[in-house]
């Protein structure tokens, strides 16, 4: 199935966020994530399946000012 | 001593430094960490990306900033609507797990002066959602009074713009904004060297933020170090009372006794 993580389209077999995170080798402490526009909090992240079409925003923390 | 009990009240929340820094433009994060730790800042702003998944080895910003010591200050730099600066905020706090935003809203990417409509519209709901809510806006004395009454935790007016290092172009609003709200006014922005910095805090200014120059100084730490000697040096002689500016000398020494 396709996804849309943060605006590119990917591929992906049926799997949870969590799962996913750990397929792009990704610690999710210090991420925010966004689930089709609305915030997905990071104890939902082993029990939120991902669907199809599904938008994902997986944001952290860079330098600013 | 005066400047001992001084402390700067966000919100309920006591500060000692009256500098808050930006972690952008650094060479590394080494070098940030130090400059951060000279400038003795207990606030400090972080912007909200995406993660680039092509570059994993990428360090992780939180892994340098001790959150102990530090209260993070993420911001909305980039967005252009109140809806865009609204989510950041709300991804903001997902990640950092406080509800500290510094919320600006940009009217374009030339200037980055703020556009008060949305900035205005986005604090409404921020502050609903139980954001503590400190805006970059223009030093516009209306506009910030309308933050406050909105409930905004502080009020950020602009020196110049963003990143200029043009200084305080207008003292005189920024004195108009001191008088006309009482939340905390912090100078956001503009400021080139050490004296702007004691410029903005003379003029009685609650704090002041910087990225720019520090970041982009030749030496960023000893910049660092001389903005915070600037900060407390200003915040102390605004506490100490100026004299009056005359047109005219008044001597010094005494007049009697002058040998003749």
């Amino acid at each position: 199935m396709k996804i849309i993580f943060n605006g590119e389209e990917k591929s992906i077999t049926g799997m949870t966020v969590f799962e996913y995170l750990q397929t792009l080798d990704m610690d999710p402490r210090p991420l925010a994530i966004e689930l089709n526009r609305e915030i997905l909090p990071k104890n939902n992240y082993k029990t939120t399946m991902l669907r199809e079409g599904d938008q994902l925003e997986v944001v952290w923390f860079v330098g600013g000012g | 001593m005066v400047e001992k009990k001084d402390k700067l009240i966000i919100a309920g929340r006591e500060f000692t430094s009256r500098l808050m820094v930006g972690t952008g433009k650094y060479e590394s994060f080494k070098q940030m960490v130090t400059a951060i730790e000279k400038s003795g800042a207990e606030i400090v702003t972080v912007a909200v990306r995406r993660v680039n998944i092509s570059d994993r080895s990428k360090e992780s910003l939180l892994d340098h900033i001790d959150l102990q010591k530090y209260t993070l200050l993420p911001n909305t730099a980039g967005c252009y609507t109140a809806d865009d600066a609204i989510r950041t905020c709300r991804l903001a706090r997902e990640a950092g797990l406080s509800d500290f935003v510094k919320l600006e809203v940009l009217g374009d990417d030339k200037t980055l002066f703020p556009n008060n409509e949305e900035l205005l519209k986005a604090a409404q709901t921020l502050v609903r959602e139980g954001f503590t809510v400190l805006p970059y806006t223009s030093d516009d004395p209306i506009v910030c009074r309308k933050l406050q009454d909105i409930g905004c935790a502080a009020v950020m007016p602009l020196g110049a713009p963003i990143g200029s290092g043009l200084g305080i172009r207008n003292p005189y609003n920024i004195r108009i904004i001191l008088e006309t709200v009482t939340v905390p006014v912090i100078v956001d922005a503009g400021v080139g060297t050490a004296s702007d910095a004691a410029i903005a805090m003379e003029l009685g200014c609650d704090g002041v933020l910087m990225n720019t120059a520090i970041a982009g100084a030749k030496d960023p730490v000893a910049m660092a170090e001389a903005m915070n000697m600037a900060v407390r040096a200003g915040r102390l002689a605004y506490l100490a009372g100026r004299i009056p500016k005359k047109l005219y000398a008044t001597a010094s020494s005494p007049l009697e006794g002058v040998i003749e």
